[in-house]
């Protein structure tokens, strides 16, 4: 009993961590999706976002302390909120296409980010480690719940559990607030949310920038949680599969959530399948590879055509 | 096509290079370089010695036959972002087959390598152009989650089947190799190989089959207007699948070329190799234009090559990565603006 209590918690501590970043991420992808822009840019954001938290970090950690994270992650949103502007600019104003757009965001961001790093380390690849992080938190109550606590509730990751609040709030914002209305009338029919009155750019511009800021937060969570420092390989995939939460959630933050979780449970077992008795003898080939397989999977047997936004992808042009 | 549409298509990219480079220049001066520096030493890495040129060429070779597959997966409406992965396949399996058989006759190794090498990369895109065709899933998506699958097989081949636990395989035989002793000599000792000659056979093969077959017309129709094409008796489905196939099987070409002649072995790699996203950017710069995909193909090479001489000007030689990604960023939206500008220019002498 014991055992199986103290791998369950592994499981589920671990597959929390690596959640956490796909979850924000997955949200920002869904806020601009519902706005009508596509952004493949997410894993450039995350990098940026990334990036920015681990110097914001390392040079602020002695005047913030231990509350040092969770402020570098707040910068590193802004800073993805900025860098996601680009993408806004260019699909909004400048009729890019989104695809090509959000292309140039993610070849931009390893680009700038290691440049910027060789520049304030010295020509190193990658920035110094990072001593003050997210570590384990344990609820207090709740941890001492028997069973359940130890799972759940124990040495677990802090940024998850706030995930799951902004996923909730998300849900409110974009099913229940006049905004989120606005913000899916403009990714669904443009036209007639601009004859009714609705700020389709500014709206746009909403969707775009909540997503910079949701992505630079998972990047910074991404440094911040598992790799400890910066270097060019420490985003590398989790934008992209954040985009297939999104996807695979139906672009409802609560469903996005679920897909995220379930995502970072099958990138965590893939870590820590080693410690994990009927795991163990498998090649780490498959659980390595099993979230992109079964993303495409459940991409052909349970979505199909994609349902989203109907304007997704496509640029408003007012006069039209 | 009259004269004056032909300097505005010429000139959308030869502003967006000159755009690209000035960026670059503004980020090196505000992270405090001299980009006089950086500009002379790139040219020297790119032109310094013969060598150097070798190697330009050399780089710009994968990203023809890339840049190539992402025009024709683009002619024909799709989105091939899975360029990576597909040449991926084409790399490991030509090493493969070239270190199993290491002994065959160099003349049947090497064609062997290179049709296989095509095949897996056709087989590879063939998936997302499949599911595209039967159940209309975004190949967006699929081909990127395509390019990770095949990363981590890639890396667990090499470690586990090609070799016993060792970061690379060894190097493939002297008959699987692009190599010449001739385009080595005249090259200064550089990696130049044989599959310069395939990647330039490939560009007219290739407007070829665009411009004058009927599957190329299909293509081309399907791409324009899929309701249309489909009304006039094309099926939609066949092309997409063809389409991404034969896009496939360029990326897989470029593998090829990485692992029979620049590298002449497999080994793990943190990310699906450079030349995928690399070449969707020569193929946007160069318009899907055979022409311009070569053309832009050399600069890129020149870029990529030149810029590792930055680094001996303490230049972290990264800052190329953004110029080609400004670069792409310009073509992105000036497509809008030459859209804006043939909208509200006075129509002279069509009418």
């Amino acid at each position: 009993m014991e055992g199986i209590v103290g791998i369950l918690a592994m499981i589920v501590s671990s597959s929390l961590v690596y959640s956490a970043p796909l979850i924000f991420t997955a949200l920002g992808g869904t806020f601009s999706e519902r706005s009508g822009i596509v952004n493949v840019g997410l894993e450039g954001i995350m990098t940026i976002g990334a990036f920015s938290a681990a110097v914001f970090n390392l040079n602020t950690v002695h005047i913030f302390g231990a509350a040092t994270p969770w402020v570098a992650m707040i910068f590193g949103g802004l800073v993805g909120m900025l860098f996601s502007l680009i993408h806004a600019v260019a699909t909004i104003n400048l009729r890019a296409d989104h695809i090509v757009s959000g292309t140039v965001i993610n070849l931009m961001a390893p680009g700038l980010t290691v440049f910027l790093t060789k520049q304030l380390f010295d020509g190193k690849g990658q920035t110094e480690i990072i001593r003050q992080r997210f570590g384990k938190f344990s609820f207090p109550i709740l941890k001492d719940i028997p069973v359940l606590g130890d799972i759940f509730f124990k040495n677990t990751s802090a940024p998850a559990y706030v995930a799951i609040l902004v996923a909730i709030l998300a849900y409110f914002i974009i099913f229940k607030t006049k905004f989120g209305l606005r913000l899916r009338s403009v990714g669904e029919n443009p036209q007639a949310a601009d004859t009714l009155g609705v700020n389709v750019y500014a709206m746009k511009y909403a969707g775009v920038l909540i997503s910079g800021l949701l992505g630079g937060i998972g990047g910074a969570i991404v440094v911040q949680a598992i790799s400890g420092q910066f270097s060019v390989s420490t985003i590398a995939g989790q934008g992209f599969i954040s985009m297939a939460a999104m996807i695979f959630g139906k672009w409802n933050p609560i469903g996005v959530m679920g897909a995220a979780i379930f995502f970072g449970v099958s990138q965590s077992l893939a870590i820590i399948g080693k410690q994990i008795p009927f795991l163990a003898s498998l090649p780490e080939v498959y659980l390595q590879a099993a979230p992109y397989v079964l993303t495409i999977i459940v991409l052909v047997v349970f979505i199909g055509k994609s349902q989203g936004p109907k304007a997704g992808g496509k640029t408003y042009i007012k006069s039209k | 096509m009259n004269n004056s549409s032909r300097i505005k298509a010429l000139a959308v990219p030869v502003v967006s290079v000159l755009a690209g480079l000035i960026l670059g220049a503004v980020i090196m001066v505000v992270s405090g370089y001299s980009p006089v520096e950086g500009y002379q030493a790139m040219l020297r890495g790119a032109f310094g010695r013969t060598y150097n040129i070798g190697e330009v060429f050399r780089s710009a070779t994968p990203l023809i036959l890339t840049g190539l597959g992402f025009s024709v997966a683009s002619t024909a409406g799709f989105f091939n972002i899975g360029l990576a992965g597909q040449a991926l396949a084409g790399w490991i399996s030509a090493i493969w087959l070239a270190l199993t058989f290491p002994d065959l006759p160099k003349i049947i190794l090497v064609p062997l390598c290179i049709v296989i090498g095509a095949l897996a990369g056709a087989l590879w895109a063939g998936i997302a152009g499949f599911f595209k065709a039967q159940f209309g899933t975004s190949e967006v998506i699929v081909t990127i989650m395509l390019n990770y699958t095949i990363l981590y097989i890639s890396n667990h081949l090499v470690r586990y089947v090609l070799t016993d636990n060792k970061d690379a395989t060894p190097k493939i035989s002297e008959n699987a190799s692009l190599r010449t002793e001739f385009l080595r000599n005249l090259s200064g000792g550089s990696r130049l190989n044989m599959g310069l000659f395939l990647a330039l056979i490939m560009i007219v093969v290739i407007w070829i089959f665009m411009k004058k077959t009927t599957v190329g017309f299909e293509m081309r129709a399907v791409g324009m207007n899929p309701f249309a094409s489909e009304y006039a008796g094309m099926s939609a489905k066949k092309n997409i699948v063809l389409a991404m196939m034969i896009s496939g099987a360029l990326a897989g070409l470029g593998g090829v070329v990485e692992g029979l002649g620049t590298f002449e072995n497999l080994y793990i790699l943190d990310a699906a190799p450079a030349i995928g996203f690399d070449g969707m950017a020569v193929s946007l710069l160069g318009g899907g234009n055979p022409i311009g995909i070569l053309l832009s193909a050399i600069l890129f090479g020149t870029l990529k090559t030149g810029g590792l001489k930055m680094s001996s000007v303490d230049i972290p030689n990264e800052i190329v990565d953004v110029v080609v990604a400004s670069i792409i960023f310009f073509i992105g939206i000036s497509f809008a603006i030459r859209y804006i500008m043939d909208k509200f220019s006075p129509k002279k002498g069509e009418v």
